[in-house]
């Protein structure tokens, strides 16, 4: 069932010239889904979650809650439960006072809001902090407050803005770890803002990822990842290495394209790539999926180290192919690489993906 | 489709419960939409008319007034003639450039010296710096009259001492108004010169001593460019509140200046002369308005300081430490004198001062009988309710403005902006002079109703000059409330007016009292508009204590004027007591942050 919907939403700021800061977006989100706007600060998340929260209306487009049109309904007919960046508690009440807020709206009665606060502040692990002032928290806590403020209410869609990008590194991982618990636990509809990819590959069920108000592509991460739309969403989830292959034969799901080496190889492409055989390909390899050995072995890249960094698990680096920087990632290198070693590079050819520009 | 929830929660299926109203999502409602874009017009509309009708439609209406009959012979005056308005525009910027100087240099030693030295009695002396200032213009000018003119206790007093013939050193004249100036004005100088110094990262100038440059080089290259631009500023804020002092000039008798030749031709029933000078004062304290706006605007250097307060030297030689010493029990005698001499001669009979130094019978029948006559406690009713009546005027309409300008996106916030400005930047007596232009005939913001000769007259001329302080601090203690505060209760289902009533208004709520007391207290003492436009029901204090003045009960004259200087200090302590209050005053006192 589909829970928010928007369709070729497009969103101009008045002084913002000509630009789009959301340009011709079309999502469905289903309903109790976790699902990720990821993309590079500037790139429109927050434009468009704030169109959902009806902080702004779409310059041309629609808005959908179910069936309806929600597009130009103020903010407070909604009911969508909001998380924002800089938690935007009210410092002139105490915890129990924000997360009753939404509730006196509502016109819950007494003993059920005091119930449902109770059960919010507990599901934050906060029970018994009710009567804390707002100042009196940690960051961490007022994080959880902002969550609980917006969950008791009932939200029929969460809507979380980086959420968690005031928080040190080490909470950022246990936070996360929770609000995805207590998302599912309610089975609310989450549509959460990151610009931090492992933390969208973490927690979503499905990520949108955005570039210049655009939506790149839609997908599960295990099919962003390893099937990227295009060079960006290639470079900007993980790291990856987008070669540019001469086109050899082209077919409606593989391309085969020429190696540097002169030999050849078939890669998986998306149907639509709209290849011929001439042209040149873009082919995404990500580091992991490049091999290391001898620069002797038959069938493998030969290159030049030019960098290398050991970070413990794994070693970064960097191998000039044909004139060509190619990333590595190898968990077993030989003791003592060094730059200037000529090396061989082994490909993981399964795990080529063609990719758009 | 709405109602069946969309996620598998109990959203739309409350446990049991007495009060089972769910939230209603379904219909979307006409009607005020914080987030449309006609929303901000709907809500600017009304102030804008409301600036218009009272701040800048009078200020036309005068300039009407003004070139209504032979026009233009009125403005050549100031030009060419030889007459009284060319010496009164003369005198009136000879005053306000003197001033500046005079200010400058007592402004700057004092900061200073207080923010660089450490000597006994410093905290003391920062602690009662303002209180001159502080004081209603009437009263601090009457009280330097006490002080040091002709007749005053300190000329007295060393002519006493010395057994001379005539009073010692007495100010009176232009020197007379210098002196008030300098008491009243400097808190500019001192306070932007102490916030520069304060501000100051102290490694700069250690850097320079560090590179060989000697102390005298270090101010020259170093300190002066540094406060160059909280010195432009103090030096604009000057020139301007010289130029529109009145109260002075009044007292000391120095009749050529731009303010007394707008009181004097309005009392003379020449209305147009009045509005030209009215005009041509208007149109000078808006240009140093616009000067100071853009000087502010393109101001370039802040000092990166990471908080190291800068040092104070301690003052080791004992010559210097006896000289310091002195200079602190002088500095806080001079400091504290007006106040005590206005707090002295409200005891004294009245009548009974004519040649000693210190008036010569105490008695307590003053304050007796400005609560017991009732003619004369009327003044303090007057003031009381007129000076009530406009500040709920000025809170409701300067937070809404203050909103409308810091929070809303509409066409022609500057020009919302600009108009509250011009309230602030207009004199007194200009304002009074536009009301009287402008509402001597009905006209539609006055329903069309003569209001001049009835008591709205009053309430509306401070409104109009004390909004810009209502508006000031609203404005400050906006800045200080994160807007996200007022989404999250509008996403938690408040409608606008709940989320503005609860969260923002709420939080503003300390500076927005502190702004209205501020302007509570000006319009109880307020005399330069009220001395123009009163009537005999309608008199405030002040215009009684000048009265009172005029027919030598300066002993009830002053204690009105301890009435105000109490009502001062209780709204000081209290504003100082409320969160961020005490720094929404400041705000509320200088144009740009
Ligand atoms: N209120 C606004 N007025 C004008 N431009 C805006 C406004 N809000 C955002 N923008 C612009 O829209 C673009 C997208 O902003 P935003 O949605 O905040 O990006 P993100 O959240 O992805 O970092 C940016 O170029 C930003 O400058
Ligand atoms: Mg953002």
């Amino acid at each position: 069932m589909i829970d928010v919907t928007l369709e070729s939403v497009s969103k101009r700021f008045a002084r913002a010239g000509d630009t789009a800061a959301v340009d011709d977006v079309d999502i469905s989100i289903a309903a109790g889904e976790f699902f990720t706007l990821l993309g590079p600060s500037g790139c429109g998340k927050t434009t468009t979650l704030r169109m959902v929260a009806g902080f702004y209306f779409p310059t041309s487009g629609r808005i959908r809650f179910g069936t309806e049109d929600v597009t130009h309904r103020p903010p407070n007919k909604r009911d969508t439960g909001m998380v924002f960046q800089n938690y935007a508690l009210f410092p002139h009440m105490s915890v129990a006072q924000n997360v009753a807020y939404g509730l006196k709206i509502r016109k819950v009665g007494r003993a059920e809001s005091a119930r449902r606060i109770e059960e919010a502040l507990g599901q934050v692990h906060l029970a018994g902090y009710g009567d804390r002032r707002i100042d009196q928290l940690s960051g961490g806590q007022q994080q959880r407050v902002a969550l609980a403020r917006a969950l008791v209410i009932r939200p029929r869609t969460l809507l979380l803005d980086e959420p968690l990008s005031n928080l040190d590194a080490k909470l950022r991982e246990e936070t996360r770890v929770e609000i995805r618990r207590i998302q599912q636990e309610a089975g609310t509809t989450a549509i959460y803002v990151t610009h931090d990819q492992s933390e969208a590959m973490a927690m979503s069920d499905r990520i949108a990822v955005m570039e210049s108000g655009r939506v790149r592509q839609i997908g599960a991460p295990q099919e962003i990842y390893h099937r990227p739309a295009t060079a960006f969403v290639a470079r900007f989830i993980g790291r990856s290495n987008v070669l540019s292959l001469p086109v050899v034969t082209a077919a409606a799901e593989t391309v085969t394209v020429g190696l540097p080496d002169g030999s050849e190889t078939a890669v998986a492409a998306p149907t639509d790539h709209g290849l011929r055989a001439g042209d040149t390909a873009l082919v995404s390899v990500r580091p992991e999926h490049l091999g290391l050995t001898s620069a002797t072995e038959a069938g493998a890249l030969t290159g030049r180290v030019t960098e290398v960094e050991f970070t413990g698990m794994a070693t970064n680096l960097v191998v000039e192919v044909a004139g060509e920087p190619v990333q590595v990632a190898a968990i077993d290198v030989p003791d003592g690489i060094a730059v200037g070693d000529q090396v061989g590079l082994r490909l993981n050819r399964d795990r080529m993906w063609v990719v758009r520009p | 489709m709405s109602t069946i929830p969309a996620a598998p929660s109990a959203a739309t299926v409350p446990p049991v419960t007495q009060d089972p109203v769910p939230p209603k999502v379904d219909r979307p409602r006409r009607g005020l939409n914080a987030n449309s874009p006609w929303f901000p017009y709907l809500l600017v509309f009304p102030l804008a008319l409301i600036l218009f009708g009272y701040v800048v439609q009078p200020m036309f209406a005068t300039f009407a007034e003004s070139v209504g009959v032979d026009g233009v012979a009125n403005y050549t005056e100031f030009v060419t003639g030889s007459g009284v308005a060319r010496s009164a525009l003369l005198t009136s910027l000879m005053i306000s450039a003197a001033s500046v100087l005079l200010c400058g240099i007592v402004g700057v030693a004092m900061a200073f010296l207080l923010k660089r030295f450490s000597f006994p009695g410093r905290r003391l002396i920062e602690a009662i710096i303002l209180v001159p200032a502080a004081l209603p213009p009437l009263i601090g000018a009457i009280s330097f009259q006490l002080l040091y003119s002709e007749t005053g206790i300190l000329p007295r007093g060393l002519q006493q001492l010395l057994g001379t013939e005539n009073p010692v050193l007495p100010f009176t004249g232009i020197a007379g108004v210098l002196v008030v100036h300098t008491f009243t004005m400097y808190p500019f100088f001192y306070l932007a010169a102490s916030a520069a110094l304060v501000g100051m990262d102290p490694s700069v100038e250690e850097a320079a001593y560090n590179l060989g440059a000697s102390r005298v080089r270090v101010w020259r290259t170093v300190l002066l460019p540094m406060l160059t631009p909280a010195l432009v500023s103090a030096s604009l804020l000057v020139f301007m509140t010289s130029l529109a002092s009145y109260t002075a000039p009044l007292l000391f008798g120095v009749d050529r200046t731009m303010t007394m030749q707008i009181y004097i031709n309005r009392t003379n029933g020449d209305l147009p002369m009045a509005s030209t000078y009215a005009s041509v004062l208007a149109v000078s304290s808006v240009l140093f308005l616009l000067g100071m706006r853009w000087y502010e605007g393109r101001r370039s250097y802040r000092s990166q300081s990471k908080g190291v307060a800068s040092h104070r030297r301690e003052i080791t030689n004992p010559l210097g430490k006896w000289l310091a010493l002195v200079a602190s029990v002088l500095a806080t005698m001079v400091l504290l004198a007006p106040v005590a001499t206005i707090a002295l001669v409200a005891f004294s009979r009245d009548g009974s001062w004519t040649t000693e130094v210190i008036p010569s019978e105490y008695t307590m029948q003053n304050f007796v009988t400005i609560f017991s006559d009732p003619g004369a406690y009327r003044p303090i009713l007057n003031s009381l309710q007129m000076s009530l009546l406009a500040t709920v005027g000025c809170v409701v309409v300067g937070v809404l403005i203050a909103y409308a300008v810091r929070r809303l996106d509409f066409r022609g916030r500057g020009l919302l902006d600009v108009a509250v400005m011009l309230a602030w930047a207009l004199p007194g007596t200009v304002v009074a002079i536009n009301l009287i232009s402008a509402f001597s005939t009905g006209n539609a913001f006055s329903f069309g109703q003569v209001l001049i000769g009835t008591f709205w007259i009053m309430p509306l001329a401070y409104f109009v000059r004390f909004l810009p302080l209502v508006f000031r601090s609203s404005s400050a203690t906006l800045a200080q409330i994160d807007p996200s505060l007022e989404e999250a209760a509008r996403n938690l289902g408040a409608p606008w007016w709940r989320a503005f009533g609860t969260v923002t208004l709420r939080l503003m709520l300390p500076g927005v009292l502190a702004g209205a007391l501020l302007a509570f207290v000006n319009g109880v003492g307020e005399f330069v508009a009220s001395v123009l436009i009163y009537t005999s029901e309608t008199a405030p204090i002040s215009v009684e204590i000048n009265n009172r003045m005029y027919s030598f009960e300066v002993g009830t004259a002053a204690a009105y004027g301890m009435l105000q200087v109490v009502l001062i200090f209780l709204v000081m302590v209290f504003s100082g007591r409320l969160q961020n209050g005490g720094r929404a005053t400041r705000e509320a006192a200088k144009w740009t942050a």
